[in-house]
């Protein structure tokens, strides 16, 4: 997904003038042919991640299209007053796209995860979450957040799904596997579908994709659900409960079961690999299979 | 250069403006008219302060910005009233949001904001508040008040303009204030001393230090109220890093303007504004009681 966030983006600087990329080192020299080509719209402002987001505010000032990126505990968690005030009070927008999200970077440890990002963001705002799932699924969500001025945020995963889903840049939630009339609905969000799927093989239950999590397909959610008896499991590659309470919303006018399903709290303390830390989070297939069947037939 | 010019972000002011600022088309000039006169001077300040009743404990810091405010509003920007949209204008940021008193007094002598405005500073209704808001008060250019974060805005904002060809604006002479200069938008920046323990600022000031932002002015006032001081002067923080530097007296008119236009047209410009200790005449010397940001002394 890096690859193909370096090749939208430097397009996106060849063909539009208003873009300019903001870095803090992190992929520099992926974005070394750009930054020759455009030395006015692609800066690198060393390690400096508060002043990353202070230049992109000032740049929207000026009516630019900032494109701010690094690794999600850095660009997200530690510049988060900067997002606050620099982007959110001025009333300017950027698109801020992260790597490193949760535990990409396993083996670098817990000052290089960072699984509260979208949680952060949600204290802000509004911002529009973007969280592809496939490589594919990158350059149009870039392009199009690249339009507007808007607050995005687009968090590349590390691994991905199989093959491309979701409904192009809509937001809307989408089917991916249809159990009976009133079964329960697993919401997949981004690179968790592989595993859901995997996870849910032989259960009756909906599947539904979405890469974009914010704004929440509320009036999708509606429509999937059972009316008397809605039953919905979200699964979320970040921190756990995230969007919660934005299911709770869309159902709040009928008692309603709901599972959520994402990174746990706790600082493991452990290195590993991203699959370790699936395991330890319950968010491999056996994991999600454990916690979904009990959850649908209990 | 490229030709290019995004559009504008325009705050959207509150109806009871009376500057006509959003009228003005975004692609004028900032400093391409003769502006009127304004009939108010310096000597009109006082009363206008005096007017401004709500926010007593700011007060020495707020007259310690008060000269400098003027000579740049006076003599130096190239914005007025009409062009407070203008794409081209000088950007002037205020870093050390607290204590506007006098800057909302310059604002309004100098026809930016209705005088009526002060009468009811930080009321339910008032675009006034103790910081100020960049969404409410025609011509304030950032919403700030968190230590910290102008110099930021300011960097990302002059290199908008830069990469938008709004810098070099070659036979653009005059303006606004500045009789016979030549060249095109400017950045500057107001940071109080004690504002300067904020690490952000050293990221702004090292970056702007190497990427040589010519067009960049940062103005320190200096009142003594840092608690730990700068042992070896705060200017050595900018010079080491490039910067010209100039320690005038913050109530010398003269002197300010001729050091608020020493740049050298190479590197960013610092000038330090010495006012009178803040606690100079409050009780003893040393290290005070109270201060430091959760008070708004900086």
């Amino acid at each position: 997904m890096r690859d193909a966030f370096t090749s939208a983006a430097t397009g996106l600087l060849d063909d539009d003038p208003r873009t300019a990329l903001v870095l803090a080192d992190i992929s520099a020299e992926a974005f070394a042919p750009a930054a020759r080509r455009h030395p006015d719209r692609v800066l690198n402002v060393g390690i400096r991640e508060q002043l990353m987001i202070g230049v992109s505010g000032g740049l929207a000032l000026t009516g630019l299209r900032a494109i701010a990126h690094s690794y999600a505990p850095f660009l997200v968690d530690r510049a988060y007053e900067q997002i606050k005030l620099d982007l959110d009070h001025q009333g300017v927008g950027a698109v801020l796209v992260s790597i490193g999200g949760s535990y990409d970077a396993a083996a670098e440890g817990r000052t290089h995860m960072s699984p509260g990002d979208v949680a952060l963001l949600d204290t802000a705002g509004p911002w529009t979450v973007h969280v592809p799932g496939h490589p594919d699924e990158v350059g149009p969500l870039l392009r199009a957040a690249a339009g507007h001025d808007d607050a995005v945020y687009l968090r590349l995963a590390a691994r991905g799904n199989h093959s491309a889903h979701g409904d192009g840049v809509s937001g809307r939630l989408v089917t991916v596997r249809r159990g009976s009339g009133g079964a329960p609905v697993v919401v997949a969000v981004g690179p968790m579908l592989d595993a859901t799927l995997d996870a849910v093989a032989g259960l009756d239950v909906t599947v539904a994709y979405t890469n974009t999590p914010r704004p929440f397909d509320v009036t999708g959610l509606r429509m999937l659900v059972d009316y008397v008896d809605p039953v919905v499991v979200l699964v979320e590659p970040y921190l756990a409960g995230t969007s919660s309470h934005l299911v709770g919303a869309a159902l709040a006018d009928r008692p309603y079961r709901l599972l959520s399903l994402g990174v746990g709290r706790e600082d493991l303390h452990r290195y590993g690999s991203a699959a370790d830390h699936d395991r330890w989070h319950g968010l491999d297939p056996a994991g999600l299979r454990r916690s979904v069947t009990r959850f649908v037939t209990g | 250069m490229s030709a290019f010019v995004a559009s504008p972000v325009a705050a959207p002011h509150p109806p009871p403006t009376t500057t006509g600022s959003t009228a003005h088309p975004p692609t004028s000039t900032a400093g391409s008219a003769t502006l009127p006169p304004t009939d108010t001077g310096y000597a009109a300040l006082p009363p206008l302060l005096r007017r401004i009743t709500g926010d007593e404990k700011h007060e020495p810091s707020a007259n310690s910005t008060l000269d400098v405010l003027w000579v740049l509003y006076d003599r130096i920007l190239r914005i007025s009233p009409q062009t407070v949209d203008a794409v081209d204008r000088d950007r002037f940021l205020l870093s050390k949001g607290h204590g506007p008193a006098a800057y909302y007094a310059v604002l309004a002598a100098k026809g930016f904001i209705p005088d009526a405005w002060l009468d009811d500073l930080a009321g339910p209704d008032s675009p006034l508040g103790h910081h100020p808001d960049r969404l409410l008060v025609p011509g304030v250019e950032i919403g700030s008040g968190s230590l910290g974060h102008g110099l930021g805005l300011g960097v990302g904002t002059l290199l908008g303009l830069r990469a938008q060809g709004l810098t070099y604006a070659a036979g653009r002479v005059g303006g606004a204030s500045e009789a016979g200069r030549v060249g095109g938008a400017r950045v500057y920046v107001l940071v109080g001393d004690a504002e300067l323990d904020e690490g952000s600022n050293h990221e702004a000031i090292a970056y702007a230090g190497s990427r040589q932002l010519a067009e960049l002015t940062a103005i320190v006032v200096d009142n003594d109220s840092a608690t730990h001081g700068w042992p070896g002067g705060l200017a050595s923080r900018f010079s080491v890093n490039g910067w010209t530097t100039t320690i005038v007296d913050g109530r010398d008119h003269e002197a300010l303007t001729d050091a608020l236009t020493g740049h050298d047209g190479v590197r960013p410009h610092l000038v330090v504004a010495r006012t009178p200790a803040k606690y100079a005449t409050s009780g003893p010397a040393g290290y005070a009681t109270s201060g430091g940001e959760e008070d708004g002394h900086a």
